[in-house]
């Protein structure tokens, strides 16, 4: 005998334990099933109940769905009220079961004597429908809109934003309907009508209906009809029952505010029609309540988004002054969030609130302390950068850790975008990083590089800036800051020395140092830092640099240097001992190691998009037009020979990194290699590989083998004789390859700035026919395209470029791609050119190849997992499989 | 549009859970327990706003009990909170003086009052006598 549903809460409550509750629940679902298999029907109404009552506690209820569609499917209404409730709560629109009860929802939805009956069906199909669903059943809902009870008429306008939704192609048929219901006298309805409206004229802004143009356009002709309708809310005591604080009916208000705001943007017309309704809402509407506060946001942001006249603006901003003032942290959220979107139309009117802003920005409160931080960056200029900075910087310091990552972010794009002079750029740079050093950016660190190596003014300033902030935090550092650092005074360590720095520059405080101090330092960081390898890489290269400029210290130097020859981190190990064979070479040491030549700043801002959004990080450049490159190549293949001799520990740096650009052929299979290992990916061996390495070579094999080519090239005597033909007989491309490291200079940081101005990895630009694009996938707002190429002498083989594009607002991070072929297929994935794609067409592209054995056969197939993370750290998992190849592939 | 309503106590128990967009029942766990962490130690005069993923939640509490509504970025915050206000009237009268237990056992019933006043996470009605007289009716024919 079943319990009733009271008991079982009852008896759920009385558990003391969990596990005792699970005991509870496990035999009350023993006994439903049981009910279910004996298709008992006196109690299935209540079995319904208690098995929504467990679904609510969070245990497994899938066995009783289809008693859900017995009770739809039954007469009486209190069955049919029941199965509706637990349809919904029980199942949702991915479930398959969902399409039989389609049949009943039809019946239901015509039945003509309980328009009870009609309004379950009508809210069940409006909460949880599909897209077949929806198809199925438009029509009826189409004509419940005209149903003379309210009650059914409203729901069917709700149900039917559901149906536009789930299936676009619809939108024509409602699009008319939805105005239809403006003038109903029925609030609710005209309430339902206008969100429909909202949906329809949203919902595809590329439909263009096939007599007049976009539906915005078609719904303009309602502007006064809406406007008459607010203007009847607006009396007082109109509807008594939906009066709240005084004011009728306070959604629909807003509703209509919205929908004018879509109708009157970029109108003129419509938005003159509409201004004295929009006044009449701004001056009347009290705003000692809530509703009334709902009422007059909204209308404020009617009036700033539409082509209002300046009066009524000045209305709207004084509003939003008032709003901001107010003692209730909600209405100061919304005014921060108004103004945030009102900064573009009017910055002057948010520039008079600037001071309430920024101490918003300190306020106890994370949400409102979030919208106030975003506005302060979009009210930052030339003229208050360094106040806003300063207050920025405050709130860094006790601002929670979870802030700190983003507040880093966008303090350094701001130094970044509107820094007034260097010396303060810098200034402040450094203090973020011994702020915050854990969130700053490679990016930031290295544009910051480079505009120093730009700027011999500041070279010994920078050095004992730097010198100064790793000598009072030494343990407290973090890697940004030390690189960062460690780099400088390797760069520019002997102007440390008061008699080689020049004079100090205004307000900085003496520094007295000897050489050995500097040592020490260098010596100090890598006992605390030991653990951090890209610390000791830049200690070691630091230290190998200063041989050239602190001569008394080398043989200290030449210590530090050779600790690490055993170290069992592969690109330690192989700076140290490449650095120590430097000291054979005495007779161009001091050449090799000479300061690095200024880059190109504007090049290496534009390459690496440094107005904002971050770069591409430490993977490969972006792409570039083949054209371009010819151009961009030649400055650096010009520079100095001697320097390019120094570059050559640059080059030497880059290859241990893994996420340094691809530079020469070897690296390239080595990182191949690894993608196979990792990935799971079969990697054939990049044909231009077996030039400089046999392909399958040990890792340290690949990197000596091309660290000899290099010194091979540059006419050094190798160590070792080359295991590969000279550099003269190397393929035109891997030598453009060979130049990339090269020119990029020492020390890794600056890997990217000249490497960038450089040729892409060969493209075989020779008779190739027009690739054929087609789209891969395409997906939270990324469209994944793959150019097609076959190989020009083997038609089994397709060189495949994919290009993924975001059409997002926001960026998109940690992108990654991994194809997988069938068996009989090989295929060798290039690394990306980046990670990020940023917002509004940023994209990423990637060169694969694929080999099908059974071409001719079998066609093209391929299956993607595509993974990355969205705004708002969300991380996606997408797999995908591409067999649209078109024939012939 | 709203995308979910939660109704959870002090404790983090959830007392009714109305999703409109599909959600996995795992990620509806999580994301409820997340909900709860954020609102359940916000200071009162703190806003009843909250940055939650890429959108928004409302939130007020009713003595021990905190009605969410999570909405789109764009919504109009101050009206989500007045929808709340309004759909405890509503439980208010429909219980006469409503109490969490009146919840606990009626659970039901709350998601048939809540299907009266929104629908497909948009508001369907606004006069609270109509959705009144129209439960009492509902009711009525219900035994």
């Amino acid at each position: 005998m079943s319990i009733r549903l009271r008991e079982l809460i009852k008896a759920v409550r009385g558990c003391k334990t969990a596990a005792e509750e699970r005991e509870v629940i496990a035999k009350e679902s023993a006994a439903l099933r049981e009910a279910f298999r004996e298709q008992d029907q006196s109690y299935r109404h209540r079995n319904v109940a208690k098995l929504m009552y467990i679904h609510m506690l969070g245990y497994p209820t899938h066995f009783g769905q289809m008693e859900t569609l017995k009770l739809i499917a039954g007469s009486g209404f209190p069955e049919k009220r029941m199965g509706y409730l637990g349809l919904m709560i029980l199942l949702d629109e991915r479930q398959e079961v969902l399409m039989l009860v389609t049949n009943s929802l039809k019946m239901d939805l015509n039945n003509t004597k309980n328009m009870y009956i009609v309004g379950l069906a009508l809210v069940a199909l409006g909460n949880i429908c599909s897209a077949e669903m929806a198809r199925d059943l438009a029509p009826d809902v189409e004509k419940l809109m005209d149903c003379p009870a309210p009650y059914i008429r409203k729901k069917a306008a709700l149900c039917a934003i559901r149906v536009v939704k789930k299936v676009p192609d619809l939108l024509e048929q409602f699009v008319d309907k939805a105005a239809e219901l403006l003038n109903d006298r029925s609030q609710a309805v005209q309430l339902g009508g206008a969100t429909l409206m909202l949906q329809v004229a949203r919902g595809e802004p590329g439909l263009i209906l096939e007599l007049d143009g976009s539906v915005v356009a078609k719904y303009r002709p309602f502007v006064p009809a809406l406007c008459r309708v607010l203007r009847s809310l607006l009396q007082p005591g109109v509807s008594p029952e939906h009066d709240i604080g005084g004011i009728t009916n306070p959604f629909l208000q807003v509703k209509m505010l919205r929908l004018l705001r879509l109708l009157g943007r970029g109108h003129t017309e419509s938005s003159d029609a509409m201004s004295d309704i929009l006044a009449q809402v701004a001056s009347n509407i009290e705003a000692n309540r809530n509703a009334g506060n709902a009422i007059l946001y909204e209308a404020v942001q009617t009036i700033m988004g539409i082509e209002s006249i300046g009066g009524l603006r000045v209305l709207a901003i004084n509003i939003l002054g008032r709003f901001l003032a107010n003692r209730d942290n909600n209405i100061r959220y919304v005014a921060l969030n108004t103004l945030a979107k009102v900064v573009s139309v009017d910055t002057q009117a948010v520039q008079r609130h600037r001071a309430t802003i920024v101490e918003c920005v300190k306020d106890a409160d994370v949400s409102i302390r979030r919208r106030a931080l975003e506005l302060v960056y979009s009210l930052v200029n030339e003229a208050n950068i360094r106040t806003l900075t300063r207050e920025l910087l405050d709130y860094l310091a006790v601002s929670d850790t979870e802030f700190k990552p983003d507040l880093t972010a966008k303090i350094c794009m701001l130094i970044q975008r509107f820094a007034p002079d260097r010396r303060w750029h810098l200034d402040q740079l450094l203090a973020v990083m011994l702020q915050a050093g854990a969130f700053v950016k490679d990016e930031v660190a290295r544009a910051l590089l480079v505009q120093l190596a730009n700027t011999p003014d500041l070279h010994a300033y920078a050095a004992r800036a730097f010198y100064r902030a790793l000598a009072a935090h030494p343990d407290t550092a973090a890697p940004s800051l030390l690189t960062t650092a460690v780099w400088v005074i390797g760069e520019y360590g002997e102007m440390l020395l008061p008699s080689m720095g020049g004079p100090l520059l205004e307000g900085e405080p003496p520094l007295a140092v000897s050489d050995g101090d500097i040592v020490s330092l260098l010596e100090m960081l890598l006992r605390r830092h030991r653990s951090e390898h890209v610390v000791v890489e830049h200690v070691i290269t630091a230290a190998m640099k200063l041989t050239a400029r602190l001569p008394a210290q080398v043989a200290r130097l030449r210590a530090i240097i050779g600790r690490f020859t055993a170290s069992s981190q592969l690109e330690v190990q192989t700076r140290s001992t490449e650095y120590g064979k430097v000291f054979a070479h005495e007779r161009i040491r001091s050449q090799l190691l000479e300061r690095m030549p200024a880059l190109d700043e504007a090049e290496y801002l534009k390459a690496n998009n440094l107005d904002g959004a971050a770069a591409a990080g430490t993977s490969a450049p972006p792409p570039r037009q083949p054209n371009g490159s010819s151009g961009g190549a030649a400055p650096a293949a010009a520079a100095p020979k001697a320097s390019g001799a120094a570059d050559l520990l640059g080059g030497l740096d880059m290859l241990g990194g893994a996420p340094a650009p691809v530079a020469a052929p070897a690296v390239k299979s080595l990182v191949d290699d690894l993608d196979a290992l990792l990935g799971g990916v079969p990697a054939a061996a990049p044909p231009a590989a077996s030039a400089t390495a046999a392909p399958g070579a040990s890792t340290a094999a690949a990197v000596a083998a091309v660290s000899d080519d290099l010194l091979n090239l540059l006419g050094v005597g190798p160590a070792v004789p080359p295991a590969a033909p000279p550099a003269p007989t190397l393929a035109p491309s891997s030598a453009a390859a060979a130049v990339d490291p090269l020119a990029s200079i020492l020390g890794g940081p600056v890997a990217q700035p000249i490497s960038s101005t450089l040729t892409p990895p060969p493209a075989p630009a020779s008779a190739l026919p027009a690739p054929t694009t087609i789209v891969a996938w395409q997906q939270h707002g990324l469209v994944m395209s793959f150019a097609l190429t076959k190989h020009p002498t083997n038609p089994a083989v397709t060189e495949v470029v994919s290009t993924t594009t975001n059409n997002n607002q926001t960026d998109v991070t940690d992108f990654t791609l991994q194809v997988a072929v069938p068996k009989f297929m090989q295929i060798r994935l290039d690394p990306a050119s980046g990670s990020l794609l940023a917002a509004r067409g940023g994209s990423v592209t990637q060169r694969l190849s694929v080999a099908n054995s059974q071409h001719g056969t079998k066609q093209l197939v391929m299956r993607l997992r595509i993974t990355f993370t969205a705004a708002g750290g969300q991380s996606h998992e997408e797999m995908a499989e591409v067999s649209n190849f078109p024939p012939g592939y | 549009m709203i995308r979910f309503i939660l109704l959870q106590n002090r404790a983090g128990r959830t007392r009714l859970s109305k999703y409109y967009v599909p959600i996995e029942e795992k990620e509806r766990r999580k994301l409820e327990y997340e909900i709860h962490r954020l609102v359940v130690n916000r200071d009162p005069k703190h806003t009843n706003f909250l940055e939650f993923r890429t959108h928004k939640v409302v939130y007020r509490r009713y003595a021990g009990l905190f009605f969410s509504m999570c909405i789109d970025p764009s919504d109009n915050e101050l009206t989500s909170l007045e929808a709340i206000h309004l759909f405890v009237e509503i439980l208010d009268h429909y219980f006469s003086n409503v109490c969490e237990l009146d919840l606990v056992f009626n659970f039901h019933k709350v998601y048939l009052i809540l299907d009266e006043f929104i629908c497909g996470g948009e508001i369907q009605e606004t006069a609270k006598k109509v959705i009144l007289e129209r439960l009492a009716e509902l009711d009525k024919i219900d035994t």
